[in-house]
């Protein structure tokens, strides 16, 4: 009985200990996150390479203009699980890009047109975060009781909130100390300086596929999940063998173990 | 070693007989391997071993985490992310020494509560508790300064909260505080320092354990009922034990398999669900996250700390008659560092004949509201210093103290506790028959008689 019940305190340990570790400043209620369903989300789902291209055609022609992905080498839009880019891709994606290099110019620095090899550029010019890790800098959700235990069931949520935010724009402005904020549903605080970078058919897609709002949004936000956790589909297959692997094991000591003391214990505990 | 009678390893051939006379090496695996066990040991005596592998798992996985990082401060944030994307392998040795931190907890923090319900603490195990809690602080420092490794927000934000502990004590705080950080803020020197004692600690804490383990192998294992291993005769000894080889090592070795599916299963699906979020955003002197929290395993000793404000009147009390030397910064960090301390005190504290929980039928109920109170401590620690969370820590504080120090000593003398079985060998034999009473046998799948059958 009192093992039993110290077992349970083992399990409750470990259920509090990550519940209460997820928890995260206690954000503001008001603020609306929409738990999207990304094809990424659960044990075995892995990205969407046209969700990924197409978010990065998003990436290049609006967002990029502020933001940089200064941690993304550009080769690795053609590594599996990614992107999935052809080499030939690649190669013509990165002389699209200028980026900044030290050793030019005897040590001043210049611009030159980038190779896969370089990372993204750092964009710094109108102090606009890196995007690189924003989707794990980020969490959605935090409920319930701060405690962070639906992020077991929805996830962390930071693609979801990247998404919210980029959708959830009321139209409202506000002018504070020189500086105009726009209103967000999704945004701590409620008041973001960021003004809206998607309205809805910003870009055109080769397949056809929807360029309202909230699907360039997801679109986005997919890629952004990409750049952040470029290893997930690795991530997740290690996990599954790992459980595959360690369950057989934990089987077999369970019937050596069992074997072992059956003489020891002619009786289970009554 | 060891006071149970049992059988010392003879060397037998003469390739052994030679290693036995210049270095009795064999001997000692064998004596380590074979000690008598109390063959009453539960599930939470698994917790041991799950901690001795995970020490290894730690030092195996940082060791190579070393090779690709970078400490410094222009760097070691990208050097992590540079692990993350370009190292082979490298996001799963960085997943799980980030996850094998909280696995290090977890098991800790259930090995000591075993030891708190089964009164392991008490004479003549003081020794074992008390360079078991020296361990757990050593966790704590190398934890701490792993944690700001990254250089992310909350690494910055968090070793500047901590070491500003230091800050508190009076008169030398300030010059112990940047003594300790070499320079006035969290910067470079601090990066470089904690890099270097992270690598040293875990090696401190590897010889300690050696230490523990030995001490409790002269000892003997605690068990269930707290009762000892008769030593009067190694045929006595022989009934109430069993050589830990093969029976516990394979007992354990199943419980771990069990205890790294889970663990696995987070590294795999999850990893980032310990972790806060801001870790993601590089360290930034000048940008403060809108809250700072340490990682779980630190919070419920972050709301003791935090849970001694100005208007508490034990604080002023002290306050007044100290001058204003014990403001209240110091007051909670003295606090907190008392919380750990006074577990230490336990084995004098309680004041109990009777070893084992089990046995204590009002100390359990004592028991298991201070492992309530433990995880109430770790909720209120991630919610915002405000109230009602303010004075809900006080409480909950309170009663971590109380127990310590009024419920222990006081259980001693008013309890009437149960009786307790006579040896180990009674004990096992009620729960699971003696060994050769052929009347328990059965087939596979077949349930056991019952004497009404």
């Amino acid at each position: 009985m009192l093992s039993k019940l110290t077992t349970t305190l083992a399990a409750v340990a470990l259920a509090t200990g990550f519940g209460i570790s997820a928890a995260e400043a206690a954000g503001p209620s008001d603020t609306h996150i929409t738990d999207y369903d990304f094809s990424f989300e659960g044990p075995f789902g892995t990205y969407d390479q046209n969700q990924l291209q197409r978010g990065l055609k998003v990436y290049t022609e609006i967002c990029s203009g502020c933001h940089g992905l200064k941690f993304v080498p550009i080769r690795t839009l053609g590594d599996p699980g990614g992107p999935s880019f052809s080499e030939e891709q690649v190669k013509v994606y990165a002389s699209e890009i200028e980026v900044f290099d030290r050793e030019l110019n005897d040590g001043q620095g210049d611009f030159r047109t980038a190779t896969p090899t370089d990372h993204f550029p750092n964009v710094v010019a109108v102090g606009a975060p890196d995007l690189s890790l924003m989707a794990k800098a980020r969490a959605g959700f935090h409920g319930p009781a701060n405690l962070g235990i639906n992020q077991l069931v929805k996830g962390m949520g930071g693609a979801e909130y990247i998404a919210s935010l980029l959708a959830g724009y009321t139209g409202e402005e506000k002018e504070q100390a020189g500086t105009v904020l726009y209103e967000n549903t999704a945004f701590p605080g409620g008041w973001i300086s960021m003004s809206p970078p998607l309205y809805g058919d910003d870009v055109e897609f080769d397949d056809g596929s929807p360029t309202d709002l909230e699907s360039t949004a997801q679109d986005v936000a997919a890629f952004l999940m990409w750049t952040a956790e470029p290893k997930l589909a690795a991530r997740k297959q290690m996990g599954l063998t790992a459980i595959i692997m360690l369950g057989v094991l934990s089987v077999l000591l369970y019937l050596t173990n069992k074997r072992i003391w059956a003489p020891v214990k002619p009786r289970k505990d009554g | 070693m060891g006071g149970i009678p049992h059988d010392h390893y003879e060397p037998k051939s003469a390739g052994e007989k030679w290693v036995h006379r210049r270095i009795p090496i064999i001997g000692l695996i064998y004596d380590t391997l074979m000690i008598p066990t109390p063959k009453n040991l539960n599930w939470m005596w698994i917790w041991g071993i799950v901690l001795t592998f995970t020490l290894m798992l730690q030092i195996i996985t940082g060791i190579v985490l070393v090779m690709h990082y970078t400490p410094h401060v222009d760097f070691a944030f990208s050097s992590v992310e540079h692990i993350m994307r370009n190292v082979n392998g490298g996001w799963a040795l960085r997943y799980i020494h980030m996850n094998g931190a909280s696995l290090f907890f977890v098991a800790v923090y259930a090995h000591i509560f075993r030891n708190l319900y089964y009164g392991s603490y008490k004479a003549p195990r003081e020794i074992t508790w008390i360079i078991g809690i020296v361990i757990y602080l050593l966790m704590m420092g190398t934890a701490f300064m792993g944690y700001v490794l990254p250089w992310g927000q909350m690494s910055f934000w968090g070793a500047t909260v901590i070491t500003g502990l230091f800050g508190a004590i009076p008169f030398v705080g300030d010059a112990l505080q940047a003594w300790l950080l070499g320079g006035p803020a969290v910067d470079n020197a601090t990066l470089n320092r904690f890099f270097s004692l992270h690598y040293l600690m875990p090696f401190l804490i590897l010889g300690l354990t050696v230490v523990h383990i030995w001490s409790f192998h002269s000892t003997g294992n605690n068990n269930p009922t707290g009762v000892e291993v008769r030593r009067t005769s190694k045929a006595e000894a022989q009934k109430d034990t069993l050589p830990f080889w093969p029976y516990f090592v394979i007992k354990d070795l199943f419980a771990l398999a069990v205890i790294l599916l889970v663990f696995f299963a987070i590294v795999g699906f999850m990893p980032n669900y310990l972790g806060h979020p801001d870790n993601y955003i590089e360290a930034n002197a000048l940008a403060t996250p809108a809250h700072i929290v340490p990682e779980w395993y630190f919070l419920p000793f972050y709301a003791i700390l935090r849970a001694f404000t100005d208007d508490v009147w034990i604080v002023m009390f002290s306050s007044f008659i100290t001058g204003g030397i014990i403001d209240a910064k110091f007051f909670g960090v003295l606090a907190m560092f008392g919380a750990i301390a006074i577990m230490a005190f336990a084995p004098w504290l309680d004041t109990s004949s009777v070893r084992s929980g089990r046995y204590r039928p009002m100390f359990k109920w004592w028991f298991w509201l201070l492992v309530v109170d433990f995880f109430f401590l770790m909720w209120l620690g991630s919610m915002p210093a405000e109230e009602p969370w303010a004075s809900l820590s006080l409480i909950a504080t309170t009663y971590w103290f109380a127990y310590f120090l009024v419920i222990l000593p006081l259980l001693g003398v008013i309890e009437k506790p149960l009786a307790r079985p006579a040896t180990i060998e009674d004990d096992f034999a009620a729960h699971y028959g003696k060994p050769g009473d052929m009347t328990g046998q059965r087939l596979p799948g077949e349930k056991a008689g019952t004497p009404a059958e």
